[in-house]
């Protein structure tokens, strides 16, 4: 039990948790028992039955209700006075601001994506506020304490980048598998049932564009009569026949390279599906949309099992006329969502029949949809590990007991005896952009580049703003807020489509813009450098940033929003915060009394000792073929 | 394998964790059956885990009535007295898990532990013993030694905020495939009685002192006839000399650390809610390791594909030692922060 003075510092307390999902049911479980009796819940997802096997608060009857709602009642059932408040709301919202987290003692993180993270990070700075940060992945897990001044901030260290391949990898030469699932997922899929306005690098980049896109953008048009198992194998002979053929024709590409097979509807399939077995008109549809399903008529039933190439164009085929038939109200604005069965079957067949295209070993369903989601694995032991361990230093922030903070490794085989392993948190790092002033530096092409491609490639994707706002020098060129007339939105728009050099005050070699989020309040400055080329392959984005964290991976949510033209970004999202790559010797971090006086600890105890790179635990990214 | 498959409704619901041990680990997970007995904070985080793991069957044994103290770091017993009024610690508790998991069997067994037959246990995979005197868990991992069927055997203890496990696996081969060829292995762990009996002077000095503390607060609950658990900072002295002699019989000098780790253990013997969420999640995660370890090149590809990617000595290190079980003690302390786990036996046998 606790003692007296981590007693009543829990009654006391007054603490936000982050996150109601896999940690946060363990989390707010352990600080009700601890007794903690004044805690807030903020999460914006609701059930899910993959959720069930490990988030012990829900029940297969809480399925679509708000996380944060029913982990509540669940826990008042068991420690029915104490007080818990839920919001069933993005943590990012406005109005969970700096004054907000200001009538916190502590933070609590229990988040699934590298984006919430970050913004938690900002705004427990600003309200200086301590938060104690978690992850896990499997048996790996992780447990760090973020405290202003005392300890370095969740941004401090490079967090893994989110991968993004060439375009011209994904749309032309595909060599692995997940190369084909984000042509299924963010391309194909995208065009077929997304948003129609949105740009899509769908097509096979032509030699003479002009005649040929008019007429291949009219191919994804549905006549209003149009059949749509003929629609469907028109798509189908589309992109797996003659996009294929007219990509062969550019030998240069080939040269060094595996060609592909085109691939067409009538070698694979028989004349007409529907007058074979009237697959369509039995399929099952059970409770709600995302249940719609075709594996069941075409007698699939093992997830894990590989599917053949006829099967795939069976299952693509029926995938797409079910959506049509069942779902055609939601065509036009879907995105790609991993608990949505019948995109998982679809993406899974047309990532299968482009690898059998291009020589790359298929996958099963449930492999497709790991990848296709980034499905992080979860187990409820390790989560109920961390919750133990989020608490434990919870306490410690609440006593402010500063030089017992630990960070702690949760790993999956021992490490010097040790499968729970606690450090020494490291200091603040001096050029951090987040907890410090360093200016950071971007290479640019002032000329080219737009303000859009500024706001949307650095300040939103890599610096993780939400709101943000651009000054140079004393020149308001672009901010985001509901307060605005009308005619500064359409300053502002008008400034986005303009070239950086052409700004009303133009930015060019050697301009220093601030760049701040209000919300966050987050403010910093960026040198920029003019630079004439790109590399297209390695720096698909046109411009690098340098001096900063790397931006989040995001998350399977709102990966399909980002609208890169150059790079497709993947979303491979790590819920296990990255561990420090440097060495870096505890003592270092010591003031040189307290160095004296660990050497001089007899080797009873060896809590202060050297990281050697405690366990890639962190880049436990899940490998994604 | 084993032929069966998994149904729609398992791979649904265990959807994210056969990402990390598979489908195969999950069958096996499915098919044991687990008795645990003595049900408090740490053993009841032990039995949510895998419940929502999914293992075939849950029996709980626990006579004790619910009264205010059985409700300490246990939330599978709602805090209603009218609710619990009359019942046993195993009933109520019984009653908590099955809603978790409407696929796992959870049944209570009522009995007095130290008087089972051996043949009791013939039923079950996996044997937990929680909270017992050194005499029961002698008593029962004797009988459990003599059954037929390779099982395993395990003991937890959860004081203020330390932890003791441990694990008998017997004689327990288990196989390692590298990519040239598949090795055979077995690990042959002490007896609950070998383990707590190995002369002093032969264990490491560097072992946690948490060993030495439970061996003397379980000499002192036999000789005074204590309950376990049942000890007040009173005690104190009497403890201390306890460890005095104890360090003498063994001929090893005393460690002045030891003297404050039991001023703690005797202070306050209640569960630290913390400790009891990491050990009950060690437990079972030790625990279901062992369940699927038999198929090792079946059950973990995504987790060896998560450590392919990470050129490091740590990760080779990892991946070859994947499959062996934890072997044979493992202690927290929350103070410290550390989960280590200890190897004591005798070897120089
Ligand atoms: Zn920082």
């Amino acid at each position: 039990m606790a003692t007296q003075e981590q007693q009543s510092a829990i009654k006391s307390a007054k603490v936000l948790m982050v996150g109601a999902g896999g940690i946060g049911c363990e989390l707010l479980k352990t600080l009700a028992l601890s007794g903690f009796e004044d805690i807030h819940i903020i999460d914006m997802d609701t059930i899910e039955v993959s959720n069930l096997n490990r988030q012990f608060l829900f029940r297969r009857s809480h399925v679509g209700q708000s996380k944060a709602k029913v982990a509540r009642d669940a826990v008042l059932r068991f420690r029915p006075h104490i007080n818990i408040k839920s919001h069933h709301a993005n943590v990012k919202n406005p109005e969970f601001d700096a004054e907000f987290f200001k009538q916190f003692d502590v933070v609590l993180n229990g988040l699934d994506n590298l984006d919430a993270r970050r913004h938690v990070n900002r705004l427990c700075l600003a309200a200086d506020i301590p938060l104690v940060e978690s992850g896990t992945t499997g048996f790996l897990g992780q447990v760090t304490v973020h405290v202003k001044g005392k300890t370095e901030c969740y941004e401090c260290q490079t967090k893994p980048a989110p991968k993004t391949y060439p375009v011209c990898t994904i749309t032309s030469t595909p060599t692995k598998f997940v190369h084909c699932i984000v042509w299924a997922k963010e391309l194909l899929f995208a065009k077929l049932f997304g948003d129609k306005n949105q740009d899509n690098d769908l097509n096979v980049r032509s030699n003479n564009p002009a005649n040929l896109s008019k007429e291949r953008e009219d191919v994804f048009e549905r006549a209003e009569d149009e059949d749509i198992e003929q629609y469907g194998r028109k798509i189908y002979d589309h992109v797996f026949g003659s996009n294929i053929e007219a990509a062969l024709a550019n030998e240069e590409t080939w040269k060094n390279r595996r060609r592909p097979r085109p691939i067409y509807s009538k070698d694979v399939l028989p004349e007409s599906l529907t007058q074979q077995n009237g697959i369509t008109q039995n399929c099952s549809v059970t409770d709600g949309d995302s249940m719609v399903s075709v594996m069941p008529s075409l007698g699939l039933k093992n997830p894990q099992e590989l599917w053949g190439l006829t099967q795939n164009s069976l299952v693509f085929i029926e995938a797409l006329k079910l959506f049509f038939a069942k779902r055609k109200k939601e065509i036009g604005h879907l995105t790609f969502d991993k608990d949505d069965q019948l995109a998982v079957e679809f993406v899974t067949a047309a990532a299968n029949i482009r690898a059998e295209s291009f020589g790359i070993p298929l996958h099963s369903l449930f492999e497709a949809k790991g990848i296709a989601g980034n499905i992080v694995h979860a187990v409820a032991t390790t989560n109920a590990i961390i919750a133990g361990l989020i608490v434990i230093e919870a306490i410690k922030v609440l006593k402010k007991d500063a030089n017992k903070y630990r960070m702690t490794y949760c790993l999956e085989h021992p490490s010097r005896k040790m499968l729970l392993m606690p450090v020494e948190p490291f200091e603040p790092n001096p050029s951090c952009y987040v907890c410090s002033k360093t200016p950071l530096v971007l290479e640019i092409n002032t000329q080219k580049s737009k303000l859009r491609d500024l706001v949307d490639r650095i300040v939103k994707a890599k610096l993780g703003m939400n709101l943000p706002l651009i000054m140079h020098g004393a020149s308001l060129l672009y901010e985001v807020g509901d307060d605005l007339d009308d005619i500064m939105v359409a300053n502002y728009n008008a400034n986005l489509e303009k070239s950086l050099s052409e700004l009303p005050s133009p930015i060019v070699n050697g301009s220093i813009l601030t760049v701040e989020d209000l919300q966050q309040e987050l403010s910093c400055k960026i040198n920029v450098k003019h630079r004439e080329e790109f590399d297209e392959e390695k720096e698909p984005e046109g411009m690098v940033l340098s001096g900063w964290t790397q931006s989040p991976a995001t998350n399977g949510d709102n990966a399909s929003t980002s609208n890169n033209e150059n790079a497709i970004d993947v979303t491979e999202s790590s819920s296990v915060a990255e561990t420090p790559t440097k060495k870096r010797r505890h003592s270092e971090t010591q003031p040189e009394s307290h160095k004296k006086e660990t050497e001089n600890v007899e080797s009873e105890d060896d809590d202060l000792m050297e990281i050697e790179n405690p366990m890639m635990v962190s880049k436990k990214k899940k490998r994604v073929e | 394998m084993d032929g069966e498959e998994l149904t729609e409704q398992e791979t649904a619901l265990y959807d994210r964790q056969i990402r990390v041990w598979g489908p195969n680990g999950q069958r096996r997970l499915t098919k044991s059956h687990i008795f645990v007995s003595g049900i408090k904070g740490t053993v009841a985080e032990f039995c949510k885990n895998i419940v929502l793991a999914g293992v075939g069957s849950v029996t709980l044994m626990d006579d004790g009535l619910v009264n205010e103290d059985t409700l300490n770091a246990n939330f599978l017993i709602p805090p209603d007295d009218n609710a619990y009024m009359g019942k046993t610690v195993a009933e109520v508790c019984s009653d908590s898990l099955k809603e978790f998991n409407p696929m796992v069997l959870v049944s209570v067994a009522k009995g007095d532990l130290s008087t089972l037959g051996a043949e009791f246990f013939e039923k079950f995979d996996v044997v937990v013993i929680g909270y017992s005197s050194r005499a029961t868990k002698k008593a029962v991992n004797e009988k459990w030694r003599k059954l037929s069927k390779q099982v395993a055997f395990y003991t937890v203890d959860c004081r203020n905020s330390c932890a003791e496990i441990f694990v008998d696996l017997q004689n327990y081969k288990y196989t390692k495939k590298t990519l040239e060829e598949t090795l055979e292995y077995e690990l042959h762990f002490p007896s609950f009685h070998e383990a707590i009996t190995i002369p002093w002077k032969l264990i490491p000095r560097r072992t946690s002192k948490l060993y030495f503390a439970m061996r003397v607060i379980e000499v002192f609950e036999e000789t005074e006839g204590r309950k376990p658990g049942e000890c007040s900072l009173l005690d104190l002295a009497r403890v201390l000399e306890i460890s005095k002699k104890l360090f003498m019989a063994n001929s090893v000098s005393e460690s002045n650390i030891l003297d404050s780790v039991l001023e703690r253990l005797i202070t306050d013997t209640t569960e630290f809610p913390p400790a009891c969420a990491i050990v009950g999640g060690i437990l079972a995660q030790v625990l279901s390791r062992f369940l699927f370890a038999f198929n090792l090149l079946l059950m973990g590809n995504l987790v060896i594909f998560t450590r392919e990617i990470l050129v490091s000595q740590e990760v080779i290190k990892a991946i070859s030692r994947k499959g062996e079980p934890l072997k044979n003690f493992f202690y927290f302390d929350a103070q410290d922060g550390k989960g280590m786990i200890e190897d004591i036996a005798n070897y120089s046998k």
